[in-house]
């Protein structure tokens, strides 16, 4: 289907009801001084925006709003993954002390907004939308980063965060200047059939490609476009980084999964796709997966602060996960979906233990997690070395599902891709030494004697113990998991 | 008894989370993690009994769906190979958890890992699944890395993370291959009955990639390698050798125990379970070079490596590395003498240096150190724990009458038929093991009593009931070897059969 403005409305319900939500947000906001109470309406919204998006489900898929936008299943996960996420983040701020200080009510509306990006990054199907979409989810981290007053970190880490994206969206929309200067449109539908027709100057479209890919890039935190990272997690509110960590880097996945399949490949029967022009940009992506996952594990070796080397292995994830973008096929966007699942579970457990213990010692250093396991706070120690553990790919955790799929994908190319499997492989080693750390400083070593107890907030253990608790569910029994992945690359394409 | 193997793998894990809710009372919960590996060291003992030793293919077998999409299934089964391995297994642990009645520090914590590292291992020995197999192959990582790292020695963070460091490189290395073979095999499945039935059909001919082609490597040499690799640093063959001396030295007692009897069983039970069956053209082009070569090369660099050491564990740890040494000489020897020897010599080397383990663990606990020179006329103030060690050293030195001799001897008998020179190297790796042990005989136990230790006490009952019936097997597989070789012998042959006819003379 193909609707206009008015018609497209009722295919629009859960953007409809974020943004009613956020607006009674910023209404309460003014008048209610019970802040807490506005985080409880926070997570209402987005519950019933998730219910909204999966009844969506039912619908047919189709474009919307003048082919600016389109309703596939592919859209849907990505929304639904967005939705969990902000959920998540919402339910860990109300437990923190670096947000309990801050304007609490502005701090969810402000989160809403940057989901309400999300969702129209996971399904936007033109260039211009695309951009609009990118702009506002960075426009609303550049603000969330910067958003905790009194420390100089979270300004300097904004004030970074914010003249790399303003070169790497500038950057992207030249690039997409060029594709619409050589096909004539900003639509997907209609840049691949521009494309699949006449010949274009190769050369030029792949330099529009990687101008493209620029952006992206800094959405999903590749190597070259990754040095904001490690400051901006370091200095944003923790719970913000956690959502950055997951949702923003689910949403760059989308929006560049969006681009360069449905928007400039052609998809062949029995899940192989095409490219068109032949413009290698999987070569690249092969490349930059490699280099990607290489600089984030060895950059992460050495790092004292426990966020900033989160940061550093978000950028090795972002590197296994492009291997499944690489191998142009199905089966490997399948394991990228199963990846951001997993991801999204095992990272934000791990973010919420890091935020714990923050609230008790104050900062991330790793000289606070000494002898945590003997401090009283052995529930969370063990549920941080699953995550641990599980980010590094180890059986039977989650991590290894994910990890494995991406390797099988990889694997069944063969050829040449054999040595990406390799060094994938030989990096998920690399990153056991800086993930072990973590845990050996939990367990292994003693406590000091001026470190203190923890205790631990029930709030705290509702989100914990789930998360804990999926990690290893989803180690040993993942078909549900996969079936819904295979099944969310339904891409509309007319 | 359907599902016996299920039973005896998940029972200590079912222990390990009833540990984990017991009130923190240290004698209840060693009693009752006791009790956790007495069902599998019964059903072990069962399968001993009742396993047809007439037949080669695996017996037992359960097979369920896991994820039908991916045709990864729950398959158990043993064949005398495995079976062997599981009576090992159950017995070291039931034993171990006695030898670890002196922990202090987190008893709970250390008594669930304990149990969950069983399971761990009985499943890698049960599994006919290559998923399967490789899960539990990691899942054992984890307790062992914490068991190492919280309850070792002053340098135990170091050797902790230096194990998981080497495991874990070793088994991305058989992930991928692992993979490669699934989507090999048609119709793909992880089933490692069907990967041995696909034997002939993995690609042979040479890769038109250097340096492959330069080797004459096919598909099948290089998946071949990838998995070797993996398991020989379990095995731990050199150069993957170094992470063995550190974790042994570091660990607990019982953990060196596990490490020495269990573990490293792994690596040379992994090969004889899917390299030998699976790639039996790579098996007969790659066996002289990277098992028999190197297996006698381990033979005697560790047993060199041994004479130089000054502590005692680190002497034993070497002494498993030369001795493991003959397991792959064995293997590497395609003939029926070697193999059965090869695999009696897994199962003796288990027994013989639990022993040994636990003897030098008797004396650290009361001297504190484990110097060699540091100690002398040990036999005078402990009889009776002189007694046991030298049972326990000229079984390992290969004494006739007990178990090392016979399984040495068979591994050389079979070697000699194929490969003279390495037999002359793998029999001079004899007197080097009688000469650092007998040496220590000599510095440790005999001479004039060190003035400080005259006051040791002798071995108590939990110490000698840990050793007793190893020593008991010890000396009834060296006067009656049939108990262990007839469950083998089936087996065995036909894995020869598979590999004989791709043997270039």
């Amino acid at each position: 289907m193909d609707l206009k403005n008015v018609a497209s409305l009722s295919f629009f319900l859960p953007e409809i009801i974020l943004s009613a939500t956020i607006l009674v947000l910023m209404v309460l906001d003014l008048i209610s001084q019970e802040k807490r109470g506005l985080a409880l309406i926070a997570i209402g919204g987005c519950a019933a925006t998730l219910i909204a998006t999966l009844d969506l489900y039912y619908a047919p898929a189709g474009w919307l709003f003048h082919r600016m936008m389109v309703l596939d299943s592919f859209s849907l996960f990505f929304k639904v993954v967005t939705m969990a996420a902000t959920i998540l983040c919402i339910w860990m701020a109300l437990g923190s002390n670096e947000i309990r200080r801050v304007h609490q009510g502005e701090f969810y509306a402000l989160l809403l907004i940057c989901a309400l990006g999300m969702f129209f990054m996971a399904s936007s199907s033109n260039l211009l939308m695309a951009y609009l979409s990118l702009e506002l989810v960075s426009l609303m981290s550049y603000v969330l980063t910067g958003f905790l007053p009194r420390s100089r970190r979270s300004s300097e880490a904004a004030l970074k965060y914010l003249i790399y994206g303003g070169v790497a969206s500038g950057t992207m929309i030249y690039g997409m200047s060029w594709v619409f200067g050589m096909t004539g449109s900003l639509e997907y539908a209609a840049i691949q059939a521009a494309l699949g027709e006449k010949g274009y100057n190769s050369a030029a479209m792949f330099m529009a490609f990687i101008f493209i890919m620029a952006g992206f890039g800094y959405k999903i935190v590749f190597v070259p476009f990754h040095m904001w990272s490690p400051d901006v997690y370091q200095g944003a509110p923790t719970p913000f980084t956690a959502f950055l960590s997951v949702a923003s880097n689910a949403a760059g996945m989308a929006i560049m999964i969006r681009f360069f399949f449905p928007g400039v490949s052609r998809m062949l029967p029995g899940g192989d796709w095409a490219i068109l022009t032949g413009v290698e940009w999987p070569h690249v992506l092969l490349l930059l997966s490699m280099i990607t996952m290489t600089v984030g594990n060895l950059c992460a070796l050495n790092q004292r602060n426990v966020k900033r080397m989160l940061a550093y292995s978000g950028i090795a994830h972002a590197g296994y996960m492009m291997m499944g973008l690489a191998i142009l096929n199905n089966e490997g966007l399948s394991a990228v979906l199963f990846y951001v699942i997993v991801y999204l579970i095992m990272n934000l457990g791990a973010f919420l233990v890091v935020g714990m213990i923050a609230n008790v010692t104050g900062d991330e250093d790793i000289e606070n997690y000494r002898g945590l396991a003997w401090r009283g706070a052995v529930v969370p120690a063990v549920c941080l070395a699953v995550f641990l553990f599980s980010l590094t790919g180890l059986p039977p955790f989650a991590g290894f599902i994910g990890k494995f799929f991406l390797f099988s994908a990889v694997i069944k190319q063969g050829g040449a891709f054999a040595v990406l499997a390799v060094v994938a492989a030989l990096n998920s080693v690399v990153s056991l030494y800086y993930y072990a750390k973590i845990v050996k400083t939990m367990f292994l070593d003693a406590p000091r004697v001026e470190d203190k107890t923890m205790a631990v907030a029930v709030n705290d253990f509702t989100l914990l113990l789930p998360l804990a608790v999926l990690t290893v569910v989803f180690g040993l029994y993942f078909a549900p998991l996969v079936t819904y992945t295979s099944r969310s690359l339904g891409f509309f394409v007319k | 008894m359907d599902n016996i193997l299920t039973y005896m793998t998940f029972i200590p894990l079912a222990g390990a989370v009833v540990v984990l809710f017991l009130p923190n009372n240290a004698k209840l919960i060693r009693w009752f993690s006791a009790a956790a590996t007495v069902p599998p060291l019964i059903m072990a003992i069962w399968l001993f009994t009742y396993f047809d030793r007439s037949k080669a293919g695996f017996q037992f077998v359960e097979d369920y769906y896991w994820i039908p999409t991916f045709n990864i299934s729950y398959i158990m089964g043993v064949d005398g190979v495995s079976i062997s391995m599981v009576l090992l297994t159950a017995l070291l642990c039931f034993i171990c958890i006695f030898a670890s009645f002196g922990i202090e520090k987190a008893v709970k914590g250390y008594f669930a890992l304990f149990l969950m590292l069983d399971t761990g291992m009985m499943g890698v020995f049960c599994a006919l699944d290559f998923f399967l197999f490789y899960i539990f192959w990691e899942v054992m990582l984890l307790p062992m890395y914490f068991l190492i790292g919280i309850w070792g020695g002053p340098r135990r963070e170091y050797a902790a993370i230096k194990f998981f460091l080497y495991t874990l490189f070793g088994s991305v290395l058989m992930l991928l291959a692992i993979l490669a073979l699934y989507f090999t095999v048609e119709p793909h499945t992880f089933d490692m009955r069907a990967m041995m039935r696909f034997a002939d059909n993995y690609g042979t001919q040479a890769l038109p990639i250097w340096p492959f082609n330069l080797w004459g490597w096919g598909f099948q040499h290089v998946i071949w390698m990838a998995l070797f690799i993996g398991f020989a640093i379990k095995i731990p063959a050199f150069p993957f050798h170094t992470w063995l001396p550190d974790a042994h030295v570091e660990a607990p007692t019982a953990i060196s125990v596990i490490l020495a009897g269990v573990l490293l069983k792994m690596g040379t039970y992994g090969i004889l379970r899917t390299n030998f069956p699976m790639l039996p053209v790579a098996t007969a082009d790659l066996a002289y070079w990277f098992l028999g070569a190197l297996g006698a090369w381990n033979i005697i660099y560790g047993a060199l490596c041994a004479m130089a050491q000054k502590d005692l564990k680190k002497l034993v740890a070497y002494s498993s590395v030369s001795h493991m040494g003959y397991v792959m000489l064995g293997m590497a020897s395609f003939t029926t003498q070697g193999i059965n020897g090869a695999v009696l010599q897994m199962f003796n080397h288990g027994t013989i240096t639990g022993m040994l383990f636990l003897l030098v663990g008797v004396v650290y606990d009361r001297a504190h150190h484990r110097e060699i020179e540091g100690f002398g006329g040990v036999a005078s103030i402990m009889p009776v724990y002189t007694g046991m060690t030298a049972l326990a050293f000229f079984a390992s030195m290969g004494l006739p009458g007990l178990s090392g001799f016979i399984s040495e001897v068979l591994v050389l008998l079979g070697v000699w038929q194929k490969y003279p020179v390495l037999t002359i190297l793998g029999a001079s790796g004899v007197v080097l093991t009688a000469g650092y042990l007998l040496w220590t005989i000599q510095r440790v136990y005999l001479g004039p009593p060190n003035e400080k230790y005259l006051k040791m006490p002798e071995i108590n009952g939990r110490e000698m009931f840990t050793l007793v019936p190893l020593g008991a097997i010890v000396v009834l597989v060296g006067i009656y070897p049939q108990v262990v070789l007839d469950l083998l012998r089936a087996s065995l042959d036909q894995l020869n059969q598979v590999i004989v006819p791709h043997l270039k003379s």
